[in-house]
């Protein structure tokens, strides 16, 4: 009997998975209807892109900041005795590039920004804000997710092209201070060894993550129930599905990108 | 007009709704009654489609509500004004931006005619000099007000009250009664009230429909129910707690 209702369980939780998957891919096929809307939408865009963009930038700043310093200092390490120091800046920008800028400034957005995204439309639903914009004849999918989406989409990779050069800096600053690199030894091998494809990569992972990460801080904001305490449930849940998404789908597309 | 036939709604295998039938007739107040959680609000969000029931149909001027696709939908809501039970004013937005959004949304009117139609709306339901205000700053009544100005504000046939009264002092309800009743001899529309408030009921309504368990148990004027001698209409007017009695 134990083990028939730990199965059960096993499987409940494996479909309420599968609807909350199902909940987000029809979520983004209204919001794809809904697209010809975006220039009409554009004042709500913009107004996102300041929440998800603007007010992100003190964080990404430090985030990015010490991740390109602590590349800098593990790279360092790994080297020491094997190879010269002189080849570090490559080094760390194709990791900046590549992986640690899309993938921390996209989990730090998951947090700040999914999070939100969710306790706000959250807070919407179970205030019945959400029934009032649909009796007023306003779809909520055009009100709220779309912008919220395309504002995510937007604004993540120029989150990114910043973080890029912030944790560069970072990692610039450890170099020279810490590691006796020369500007010159480090920004020469950044130089000599840079590949714009690693750059575009990075942009096309953020393009995903930004857009995910605002899909799923809607879908888990509209299907909230229970009050407040629905509320907090469904911003952990955004950020745990947003992370949870970033870092599947990175893996997804390093594949398809290398 | 509004027919409802047959309409059957359940909830996770609770019933809610059971085969109700009514007919809401033109410019004219019906309001509808019943214990809390007898489906009084959820007869109501079905009108507008923000409940689809699983059985009958919701007819609007002929047309079957919940056979509509969205886009119609939409297009019937237009003729439609909603007050809900706690107002649901968007937080984020100030008192004007709340009543000027379905303007904002459905016209091409410019700025200067939108804040136009905002102040006569808030004047209305008297209220001014609060457009600059959240719904954060507004008591409870206010808010009320400014939900019923915002519902009003495309000047709809249709206006659904859900509760109006709830979560008021009597001086306030009696305020909002007023308003109900002002706005519907002004504008002559057709409503439907929710409440289990009866002074709010016999003041604003001209028919009055019972709903007990999810079913229609009286449906007749006003007058009518006050003298009703259903037994379950008799303990609801007269307030008796203990077991519902025996129709």
């Amino acid at each position: 009997m134990m083990i028939a209702g730990f199965f059960e369980n096993i499987g409940h939780t494996f479909l309420s998975y599968l609807r909350e998957v199902g909940r987000m891919v029809i979520l983004m096929i209204r919001i794809v209807r809904f697209s010809p809307d975006i220039i009409r939408n554009r004042s709500l865009t913009i107004g996102q892109m300041m929440k998800i963009g603007v007010l992100s930038l003190p964080l990404v700043t430090v985030v990015s900041m010490f991740t390109g310093a602590v590349a800098s200092w593990q790279a360092a390490y790994q080297f020491r005795g094997l190879i010269s120091l002189d080849f570090l800046g490559a080094a760390v920008s194709a990791a900046i590039f590549i992986e640690l800028s899309p993938v921390l400034t996209g989990l730090v957005v998951a947090g700040r920004v999914g999070a939100s995204i969710a306790a706000e439309l959250g807070t919407m639903c179970v205030t019945e804000q959400i029934d009032a914009l649909e009796s007023l004849a306003i779809d909520p999918v055009r009100y709220l997710a779309l912008p919220r989406f395309t504002a995510g989409w937007i604004t993540m990779p120029l989150l990114v092209i910043y973080s890029n050069i912030v944790a560069h800096f970072g990692a610039y600053l450890v170099a020279s201070f810490l590691m006796d690199v020369s500007t010159a030894a480090f920004f020469g091998s950044v130089q000599r060894y840079f590949l714009f494809h690693n750059v575009l990569s990075g942009l096309v992972k953020a393009l995903v993550f930004g857009g995910g990460t605002a899909l799923v801080g809607c879908a888990v904001g509209f299907s909230t129930t229970g009050g407040a305490e629905g509320v907090g449930k469904s911003t952990i849940r955004a950020f745990v599905y947003s992370s949870a998404f970033i870092l599947i789908s990175d893996y997804i597309l390093a594949t398809f990108l290398f | 007009m509004i027919e409802i036939e047959h309409i059957e709604k359940s909830f996770q295998g609770k019933t809610a709704l059971r085969d109700i039938s009514l007919s809401i007739p033109e410019k004219q107040t019906m309001v509808i009654v019943g214990c809390s959680g007898c489906g009084k609000t959820v007869l109501l969000r079905s009108i507008i489609g923000l409940v689809k029931p699983e059985r009958g149909r919701i007819l609007v001027n002929g047309r079957d509500v919940t056979a509509m696709r969205r886009k119609e939908l939409f297009e019937i809501r237009k003729q439609f004004g909603m007050l809900f039970q706690g107002a649901a004013l968007f937080d984020s937005m100030t008192v004007e931006e709340n009543i000027a959004l379905p303007l904002r949304e459905h016209t091409k009117l410019n700025p200067a005619q939108v804040r136009q139609k905002v102040s006569e709306k808030l004047k209305l339901v008297g209220l001014s000099s609060i457009g600059d205000k959240k719904p954060s700053e507004l008591s409870g009544g206010m808010k009320k007000r400014v939900g019923l100005a915002r519902a009003l504000i495309m000047d709809p046939k249709y206006m659904l009250f859900d509760e109006p009264t709830t979560g008021l002092d009597p001086i306030m309800s009696d305020a909002i009664n007023r308003l109900i009743l002002n706005t519907q001899q002004q504008l002559n529309i057709t409503s439907i009230v929710v409440t289990h408030d009866l002074k709010s009921a016999f003041t604003v309504g001209n028919r009055i429909a019972m709903i007990c368990e999810g079913v229609v148990i009286f449906s007749d004027s006003v007058e009518a129910f006050q003298n009703s001698d259903h037994p379950v209409v008799r303990q609801f007017i007269e307030g008796r707690s203990g077991p519902r009695e025996e129709k």
